[in-house]
């Protein structure tokens, strides 16, 4: 097993992507942070996991004290962190720029950008100190090309891959490797939001069209990019930093 | 994911670094390997050597720049294990001239090498692919597929093309359950490449990662395996570079 009795902190464990992650990494063995904002779906998430070791927390990411605090009390639980799965997200409102408002870009800037640097700023204390640890950052296919409707995500997620590469660069001589996953639509609840947003009472035309955009023709699993996490997270992949992998089906060979 | 256990896989420059790494993982992950490499004296010993571990493992001569040859590695592979699932496109060779020296002869052999030899196995696996409905192709490039270097440029050419291979072939394919993807190593450590054999150019490339050192083969061919196993990734390629390109 690649994590056998390792610690991993999991933000955004009750989305799709999240639950897909912690049972991946419970199945090589590991001992499980779990962070979202709410506690009954986490604890509903939690449920279908069988790892040996699950501690839920609560925290919005986009308050520095809360990411401060679940980062304090899995040190404090554990001991140590391993690896952090830095994945927590939201869409945001599906507006074009021309009618974009100041509050849904600071929504997805407070959690997709704030909330991701919080995490990184108190976990690599921990880990500049362990002189060790994977991080894998959650970005996105946003994080490398534009969409229409969308332009506070994608903004946060170009975000998301400079933070990525600064943070290999700054922790590379201490052991520390940082990546992130740049997955194209993956069919999780996240998904069903952004399709109801686009067309309203027309999601499944929306649906038909994102799938239609991959070359592959269908969206990810959350399963497919928790594969891709394990590996960026495990000692297999102990020569990448400052990577984003794309996991797209394609859709990325059409652009640069 | 894609269970490789008994899936029919070709490496080319699979007799020494990272081509003998990724056939050694593929091997321990149950697949059947046939190695192609023009250095036959090497290819010889290490089937042999392989042979004494592992039941199905195959060396088979081959010259990458010509057509005819690559089309026989893809065919003999057939006629042994009964079809090609996986084909690791990897034979590749580099040169250090300055350009204003650099002659015809030497750029043409790199692009024979790295670039058709590229698309000769893309072109022969994809036949095989096509009719058993599926298959994965991955090709090595190389960070000077994406990041310029001097002295390089028939390699950081071909490399290039091998991501737009890459990228181009996967658009092509991807509905009919054909995967396509590069790898992108950074400076690895082998027979040439090592302290000893380069001295303070050696220390120069180590300067160059932020992780402080250079890449063991064996880091390459754990990515290649998972470029295999995973459905979902096409038309890219993964930098396995110790940081290389996030300067």
């Amino acid at each position: 097993m690649l994590f056998e009795n390792k610690v991993v902190l999991i933000t955004g464990a009750a989305g799709g992507i999240g639950i897909a992650a912690a049972k991946a990494f419970a199945k090589e063995g590991a001992k499980l942070a779990l962070v979202d904002l709410r506690r009954e779906p986490l604890e509903q998430a939690a449920k279908s996991v069988d790892a040996k070791d699950i501690l839920l927390l609560t925290a919005n990411v986009s308050n520095e004290n809360e990411v401060k605090e679940y980062v304090q009390k899995t040190k404090e639980h554990y001991g140590r962190i391993d690896v952090f799965i830095n994945n927590a997200g939201i869409n945001g409102e599906f507006k074009n720029i021309t009618e974009q408002t100041e509050e849904n870009f600071k929504n997805v800037f407070g959690v997709n950008v704030m909330g991701v640097f919080f995490g990184l700023k108190y976990v690599l204390q921990i880990m500049k100190e362990q002189k060790s640890g994977a991080v894998v950052n959650t970005a996105s296919n946003g994080g490398l090309l534009g969409a229409p409707g969308m332009s506070a995500y994608v903004a946060s997620k170009h975000a998301v891959i400079g933070l990525n590469k600064t943070a290999a660069l700054e922790m590379a001589e201490y052991g520390v490797r940082v990546n992130a996953v740049a997955p194209s639509g993956v069919n999780t609840e996240m998904m069903r939001r952004i399709e109801k947003n686009a067309l309203g009472d027309k999601a499944d035309e929306a649906r038909k069209a994102f799938e239609a955009s991959v070359p592959m023709n269908r969206y990810a699993t959350a399963e497919e990019i928790a594969d891709l996490m394990v590996f960026l997270a495990s000692e297999k992949a102990s020569f990448i930093s400052g990577s984003y992998y794309r996991i797209d089906g394609g859709q990325g060979a059409t652009s640069v | 994911m894609t269970n490789l256990d008994g899936k029919v896989v070709i490496v080319t420059g699979g007799a020494s670094g990272i081509g003998l790494a990724t056939a050694k993982a593929f091997l321990d992950k149950g697949s059947k390997v046939v190695i192609g490499d023009y250095n036959k004296e090497a290819g010889k010993k290490v089937e042999e050597e392989l042979k004494a571990e592992y039941a199905n493992v195959l060396f088979v001569p081959v010259n990458v720049a010509e057509e005819k040859s690559v089309e026989n590695l893809v065919s003999v592979t057939v006629e042994q294990f009964g079809r090609l699932d996986v084909i690791f496109n990897n034979a590749g060779i580099g040169v250090q001239t300055p350009t204003h020296q650099l002659t015809d002869e030497e750029y043409k052999r790199v692009i024979a090498v790295n670039q058709d030899g590229v698309f000769y196995g893309i072109k022969y696996a994809l036949r095989e692919m096509l009719k058993t409905g599926g298959g994965s192709i991955i090709n090595t490039s190389s960070i000077l597929g994406t990041v310029g270097e001097p002295t390089s440029i028939p390699y950081a050419a071909s490399k290039g093309a091998i991501n737009l291979m890459t990228k181009s072939v996967a658009l092509e394919y991807a509905d009919r359950n054909i995967r396509v993807n590069a790898v992108g190593p950074g400076f690895i450590e082998s027979g040439l490449v090592n302290k000893e054999a380069l001295g303070d150019f050696y220390d120069g490339l180590v300067a160059k990662h932020p992780i402080g050192r250079l890449g063991k083969p064996e880091e390459i061919a754990h990515a290649v395996i998972f470029l295999a196993e995973n459905d979902f990734v096409t038309g890219t390629t993964i930098l396995v570079d110790g940081g290389y390109t996030a300067k």
